[in-house]
């Protein structure tokens, strides 16, 4: 018994000994259960390019509110509206394809971005803070706050999922079926940001896109049922956490990186494993029909 | 419902945007009545379907669906296109997809009854579907896709379909059993519009529409498919 929990102890005791540990755990299980839940519709819809974009669409918001004394969370919530916008207009007005330019617009917010924190004293660290988050100074208000965006994600995806799993199918499908397609685009671009507002202070603007699209893509690997994929994506995306955060902590590295790391490395080993059953064609988790809605 | 029209359109005139693709279409169906609409890649025949099914707005003239504007009546009116987009990291199995077709009932919130379950049943047994009703939609061949799609669009219970190109992707026992489903949806009072290549898909029509980018016949399929309109539409004439 002394021997197990002297081997197992690694895997618990930063957590057991530092409550700043805890904190990170908790927040970061939030964290990759709304980007799970987010992102399994951005993976579905194949939107994981808007989703990058929003997330660099916010920089320029907090930079603002970083000058201006704000929380930065009003700023990204106000950045990602912005981007929002840029991004609704561009897909339906702009004669470009829409990579070109969602990528010109992202990539313009994110020099912007740079630019205004510039002005600020401690730039490095601001512009560091943003992009790479900070997991580990995680407060109370911190996780309020991310437990109230998993709220709402949540309740837009019990709400909406019919129309969202429909769109994933085919646009047509679902404003045939009597649903608003442009409605329900900007409220699943809406689910989006507020994941990525309610993440970035703790893996960063530049890894949020790991936690939504990694856990997920994990999960339709493994399921045959929206639903169980995105189960597999919370499951996914807490582990990662837990690893990357000891990981952290016993080789003293940077705590978001780790967890988005350990996403996409869990991404790749369950891709290669799954490959002899994708071949086969038939090895997905057991159906269980949906009917029951 | 027997009697009353179900589609009326008059100097209809459908395109994208600025592009009018036909112009002056006029017709009108009544409850059983199939009209298949002919014509090659790029005749207007997927427009004028989109059109009826509320997709694309009438660029001029009128058109009304079952008493109203297309696409008002999702529960009454039901749209297969011509190639339905099967995404590879979808994780939806045949049974869910067709489920689906039941969406346009439940909406947002409504709960899926046993009533759901056994139209659900019945639409996959009648087109085959039921055979891989638990293979994901990835696993599936091109044939049994469409079966699956087909099999969702009648899930609906419609009083009218619009099916663009149903046997695209079948064997000739898939073709025979769409034939099959379209005389029994006919034989229940559904009126369906089917746009096809396939001059055979005409001989049971009500009245068969001759399209190239504009409307060369409208008629019964007798009159319409006449070697000279054949020719007009194809640049070839049908064998005698």
């Amino acid at each position: 018994m002394t021997r197990v929990i002297a081997v197992a102890g690694p895997l618990w005791e930063p957590f057991a000994r530092n409550e700043f540990m805890r904190n990170a755990l908790v927040a970061s299980s939030l964290v990759a259960v709304i980007c799970a839940i987010a992102g399994t519709y951005v993976v579905l819809r194949g939107l994981s390019f808007v989703g990058d974009a929003l997330a660099h669409g916010v920089i320029p918001g907090i930079a603002v509110a970083l000058l201006l004394g704000v929380p930065g969370v009003v700023g990204a919530a106000v950045g990602a509206l912005v981007m929002m916008g840029g991004v609704s207009m561009i897909t339906s007005k702009v004669r470009l394809s829409a990579d070109t330019a969602i990528g010109l617009l992202f990539v313009g917010m994110l020099s912007l971005g740079v630019i205004i924190t510039s002005r600020s004293t401690s730039f490095v660290g601001d512009i560091t803070r943003i992009l790479f988050g900070e997991l580990l100074g995680v407060d109370a208000a911190d996780l309020a706050w991310q437990a109230a965006v998993l709220v709402i994600v949540a309740v837009i995806a019990v709400v909406a999922h019919r129309p969202f799993v429909l769109m994933s199918l085919d646009d047509g499908l679902a404003r045939t079926s009597g649903f608003s397609v442009s409605f329900f685009h900007g409220l699943m671009l809406v689910m989006v940001a507020m994941a990525v507002v309610g993440s970035f202070q703790l893996v960063g603007t530049l890894l949020v896109l790991g936690l939504l699209v990694a856990p997920a893509a994990t999960g339709a690997l493994v399921a045959r049922r929206v639903s169980t994929m995105m189960l597999a994506a919370c499951a996914c995306g807490v582990a990662s956490s837990y690893v990357g955060l000891l990981t952290s902590y016993h080789f003293d590295v940077a705590a978001g990186a780790s967890i988005v790391f350990t996403s996409v490395y869990l991404f790749v080993i369950v891709a290669i494993l799954t490959i002899p059953r994708r071949m086969r064609g038939s090895g997905e988790l057991p159906h269980q029909h949906e009917h029951a809605h | 419902m027997n009697g009353t029209t179900t589609i009326t359109a008059s100097r209809l005139d459908v395109g994208y945007g600025l592009h009018t693709v036909v112009r002056d279409i006029a017709f009108e169906t009544r409850p059983g009545d199939l009209i298949a609409l002919i014509g090659t890649n790029g005749s207007g025949k997927s427009t004028l379907l989109k059109t009826l099914a509320g997709m694309l707005p009438a660029l001029h003239g009128s058109v009304s669906v079952l008493g109203g504007a297309p696409g008002r009546s999702p529960k009454r009116v039901a749209y297969l296109p011509q190639h339905p987009v099967s995404s590879h990291t979808l994780p939806l199995c045949a049974g869910d997809v067709v489920a689906m077709g039941r969406y346009a009932h439940l909406g947002l919130f409504g709960r899926s009854t046993a009533k759901d379950r056994a139209i659900v049943g019945d639409t996959m047994r009648r087109t085959g579907a039921m055979d891989f009703a638990d293979k994901s939609l990835r696993e599936l061949s091109g044939g049994q896709q469409q079966r699956t799609h087909l099999a969702q669009v009648l899930a609906r219970q419609a009083e009218v379909l619009l099916l663009d190109e149903p046997t695209a992707g079948l064997d000739i026992a898939g073709k025979a059993a769409v034939a099959g489903i379209i005389a029994d949806e006919r034989a229940r009072g559904v009126t369906v519009v089917v746009a096809t290549h396939d001059l055979g898909d005409a001989s049971e029509a009500t009245a068969v529409m001759l399209l190239a980018q504009r409307v060369v016949a409208f008629g019964s399929p007798a009159d319409a498919l006449s070697d000279e309109n054949v020719r007009e539409c194809f640049g070839f004439t049908q064998p005698h």
